[in-house]
């Protein structure tokens, strides 16, 4: 038999429910490659010992009609978790522990999974890097000193050096997608208000939203079906009707129609990236789907517009880190000069410079030149969406303008940084859903995703492209385990 | 009463100045649990004891908005007469303070729930309408208690997340008086809806109060002043007279006064500046994203409509129509429901004008006396009713009466029982009247004759020696009668 740690969700899943595997068999295999995989650093907190208990009990009593039965599962640390340490990647929560669990992480256990750890991501989840992590680096298994992208770095690094057979992660311009791009994993960015935002540290609340990470499209069906649900703690949480994703998944797209916006050949866009778009197009094409040419005219201030409202939200979202209540303290001489030494020594420069942006878009004589400006365009975005929606089922763009960077290559140029974000952004400006899908490598061999845009809780539909899509293009990663020793 | 002897004006050397005051006054909603919590909101519980991971501001915690504290709010807004809006937003209001733990508080900016209103104030030279310019809701901070710990502060989030409707007045109050009728207003229309207990000892009514000067006659505002968090109606007067004499006094220096919020050091009696304009919070307001924006069907509007009950101005309406009170009279019955529902168990079957004259006279004064609420009245309304009864059939004169009242505090005695065992019964048989009166006149030969000749105001003497025999129980109408038919 081949090594547990490479098999996919439905394999171990059915491998559990056939007898073949015990939970305890499957979560001592990803706790020994996790403990061989420190190197990576994609784990902020470990709870194996308590992962391995929890295997031995299901084992003692297994249920197998749950969707995730005894499966062990690290989750980015952006999602609370009760009796566990909860950062956030940040220093200012280095020693929070909540005494509430997610509903989303809830959703899980409740399916039989069983936490493995808390994974590494940027600060407050603001980055396309994980470099801003109070806890350090992450590496990307595809590479050494390879950004694993961002902000759910820990969790795609992971997934990739199979030390978690999926996870979850967040999502606020692009955080799942453009690491699932850059790891060669799916990655799906849910329809804003599927998934409960209850219990998740928020960065920018408008926009964040929980999402599945995983190796293929069956497996991240399933974890969506899972942790999908209306949830009235969340009061942008919406119900309607969720369909069983994986039961329903499905290769046949035939007579699907869909759009290409011409707005996303960005300048100074690489020809491979070009290259793999046509080639995505071509693969549209055979699995009998129609491609139609759109347009989504304000694609450019997508971007701008973003880094007005996630700022302007976050600014607000992170006040509540003062120092008074729990988290990271520096004393000071009073109020004020214990706020100010906190929050200096608390967060990093990127968390620092949006706090700032953010303040600034919202004080009074700035606000309509930016804050709301930036949400008139949200509208308008949202209105191209809708037009596009009309005409095709869904739409193809590229995951992202290139593939993974090195470590340390961006970290001085936010605007370079920020520009990994211009696939993704207008997805969460319009609160749609998309999926990114490994689709080829560049020359350096490092993978390149393809995002597959969905209407409003459509999920079903970019999930059914990306699974047809994904047989014919019949990507493997090469892993060469680098980092063990 | 003519326009100028209500007038509120402050004088410098022959120079009249009026005052304008407008009033956000913060109202505690009636309600089990918080804005956006499930946290009680009982007062005087142990600090921190009524807190919720949202109420503290965890990581992770989200808003839900109480439909309950909604629906007082609208309540409210018809009670003030007031538009309600289909559409309201909630806006973080940010800045920083150890007893706001979200960094940020949840209020209503630019779209409230409760737009434009009026309350008709009942001032001794006639009637003057308020307006309101709006009514939102908000979430009330903690508390910073600075004297427990001689360095530290301690919070206590017992408040925090607590709704509080913050009710804005237009700037059409003129006077200390204004203010306060239109807080007492305020606070009545309050009680009879259930949505603000209005009281505040317990913080739950406090104001700030906006006050400006101008020259009388003119148009133009003067610059204001904004006196923050002022917790007693007493108070506001004071800050009010303070204020408007300090701006005077800058206006006659020939100095400028500073656009600033203020507040009110109550045992100094002044206001002292808190922070200038420059120096004012950019409170960054935008809408929070957390929650969607708030719509109430006009479906939703009409159903508490129908549950709303008699307001004091309709009820004074009725009582001055119907029971043919003076507009004073039922001014001050319906000021407060308990005593308007008081006066109306009374006058189920009892005469209107004693019940009204003993319920604003002796029970008042009673109430007055112990510092008690109508509704911990020692003396029932339904023993009371029978008390009035028995002045009316003429069972005991108003005097006895009064007796009878004193023996009924303790345990809300029966009046009846009261008079049959103390005997107080009037005495109301002629003939026995005329006994008691024969004596008198027997014994007082010397004054009869004085009178005869006509030293009429013996006659006083003669029924009060009439009263004082029978014990105050003889009938004083007969007692006249008598006499006079007796003495000619």
């Amino acid at each position: 038999m081949t090594d547990i740690t490479s098999l996919t969700l439905t394999e171990l899943v059915k491998n559990i429910k056939d007898k073949n595997l015990s939970s305890t068999e499957i979560t001592k295999a990803f706790v020994e490659r996790s403990e061989k995989s420190k190197e990576l650093n994609t784990y902020i907190t470990e709870d194996f010992t308590s992962a391995i208990n929890k295997a031995k009990k299901f084992d003692e009593k297994p249920n197998f009609d749950l969707k995730l039965p005894g499966i062990p599962i690290a989750v980015k640390d952006l999602f609370c978790t009760i009796g566990v340490k909860t950062t956030a990647g940040s220093k200012i929560l280095n020693n929070f522990i909540p005494t509430y669990e997610s509903t989303v992480t809830q959703n899980i256990w409740n399916q039989g999974a069983i936490l493995l750890g808390k994974l590494n991501c940027d600060e407050f989840a603001m980055g396309s890097s994980n470099e801003t992590s109070f806890f350090g680096n992450v590496q990307n298994p595809i590479d050494k000193n390879l950004v694993p992208g961002g902000s759910s770095g820990g969790s795609s690094s992971s997934l990739t050096a199979n030390l978690t057979p999926v996870t979850i992660g967040t999502d606020t311009g692009g955080s799942i997608r453009q690491p699932a791009s850059f790891t060669g994993t799916v990655g799906l960015k849910p329809t804003y208000g599927s998934c409960s935002r209850y219990g998740i540290v928020a960065f920018a609340s408008s926009l964040d939203q929980a999402g599945p990470m995983s190796k293929n499209v069956k497996d991240c069906s399933l974890l969506l079906e899972v942790i999908s649900s209306y949830d009235p703690k969340d009061s942008t949480s919406i119900e309607f009707k969720r369909n069983k994703y994986s039961e329903e998944l499905t290769n046949n797209i035939k007579g699907k129609k869909i759009g290409i916006p011409k707005e996303y050949r960005v300048e100074g866009m690489s020809n491979e990236i070009e290259e793999l778009w046509k080639k995505g197009i071509e693969y549209i094409k055979e699995c009998g789907a129609e491609v139609i040419d759109i347009s989504l005219p304000h694609t450019n201030y997508a971007l701008p517009a973003y880094y007005i409202v996630a700022p302007a939200e976050a600014s607000s979202n992170l006040a509540r880190y003062d120092g008074v209540k729990y988290g990271f303290r520096t004393k000071g001489e009073n109020l004020i000069d214990m706020y100010e030494k906190t929050r200096s020594d608390g967060f990093g420069n990127e968390v620092k410079r949006r706090i700032m942006i953010g303040t600034y878009v919202l004080s009074s004589g700035y606000y309509d030149a930016y804050y709301l400006k930036a949400q008139k365009v949200r509208r308008l975005i949202k209105k191209d969406f809708d037009q596009a929606y009309s005409k095709v089922d869904a739409i193809l763009t590229p995951s992202t303008p290139s593939s993974a960077f090195k470590i340390g290559e961006k970290t001085n140029d936010p605007i370079s940084m920020y520009l990994n974000d211009i696939f993704t952004v207008p997805v969460n400006l319009a609160g749609l859903p998309g999926i990114s899908i490994p689709a080829g490598v560049d020359k350096k061999g490092y993978p390149l995703g393809l995002q597959i845009i969905g209407k409003a809780f459509d999920e079903q539909t970019i999930l059914n492209i990306a699974y047809s899509m994904e047989e014919k293009i019949n990507f493997k990663n090469k892993i060469t385990d680098w980092w063990i020793k | 009463m003519t326009k100028d002897n209500h007038e509120f004006l402050i004088i410098r050397e022959g120079k009249s100045y009026e005052v304008v005051i407008g009033l956000e006054v913060h109202a505690q909603v009636t309600s089990n649990s918080k804005l956006f919590s499930c946290s009680s909101t009982k007062f005087g519980a142990e600090p921190n004891t009524q807190v919720s991971l949202v109420d503290a501001a965890f990581p992770g915690m989200l808003p839900v908005i109480n439909e309950f504290c909604i629906k007082q709010a609208i309540k409210t807004g018809i009670g003030l007469r007031a538009k309600i809006n289909n559409k309201s937003v909630f806006d973080r209001k940010n800045y920083f303070y150890a007893d706001l733990p979200q960094g940020y508080q949840i209020s209503q900016y630019k779209y409230p729930i409760v737009g434009e209103g009026k309350v008709i104030l009942d001032m001794p030279y006639g009637q003057k309408e308020i307006g309101i310019e709006r009514l939102h809701l908000e979430q009330d901070a903690g508390k910073s208690i600075h004297d427990i710990d001689p360095e530290n502060t301690m919070v206590d989030l017992n408040r925090s997340g607590v709704a509080l409707m913050e009710i804005v007045s237009k700037p059409d109050l003129s006077s200390p008086d204004e203010v306060n009728i239109y807080i007492k207003k305020l606070r009545s229309i309050m009680r009879y809806l259930g949505t603000c207990d209005g009281n505040m000892q317990e913080g739950s009514l406090r104001a700030d109060v906006n006050v400006s000067v101008k020259k009388k006659g003119e148009d133009k505002l003067g610059t204001r002043c904004e006196i923050k968090n002022v917790n007693s109606i007493k108070f506001m007067q004071m800050a009010i007279i303070y204020e408007a004499n300090r701006q005077v006094d800058l206006l006659e220096e020939g100095k400028n006064i500073d656009q600033e919020t203020r507040l009110f050091d109550t045992k100094k009696n002044e206001t002292r500046s808190m922070r200038t304009k420059e120096d004012a919070h950019d409170y960054r307001y935008f809408p929070d994203p957390d929650l969607l924006p708030l719509e109430v069907s006009d479906d939703f509007i009409d159903s508490i409509k129908s549950d709303i009950p008699e307001l004091p101005d309709e009820k004074k309406k009725r009582f001055i129509e119907k029971f043919k009170l003076t507009p004073y009279e039922a001014t001050i019955l319906v000021s407060d429901i308990e005593t308007s529902k008081y006066f109306e168990e009374v006058i189920k079957d009892s005469d209107v004008k004693l019940s009204t004259n003993w319920i604003t006279g002796e029970l008042f004064a009673l109430l007055n006396d112990r510092n008690l609420e109508i509704s911990n009245s020692p003396i029932s309304a339904k023993n009371l009713s029978k008390l009035i009864n028995l002045i009316k059939n003429g069972t005991i004169s108003g005097k006895i009466a009064k007796t009878v009242f004193e023996l009924m505090i303790d345990e809300d005695k029966d009046p009846e029982l009261i008079v049959n065992e103390k005997g107080l019964k009037q005495q109301s048989d002629p003939k026995e009247l005329e006994k008691l009166i024969d004596k008198i006149i027997e014994n007082n030969k010397e004054k009869v004759k004085e009178y005869i000749s006509g030293k009429d105001k013996l006659f006083g003497f003669f029924v009060g020696q009439a009263m004082k025999v029978s014990g105050g129980k003889a009938n004083p109408q007969l007692v006249n009668e008598i006499l006079k038919k007796k003495l000619k």
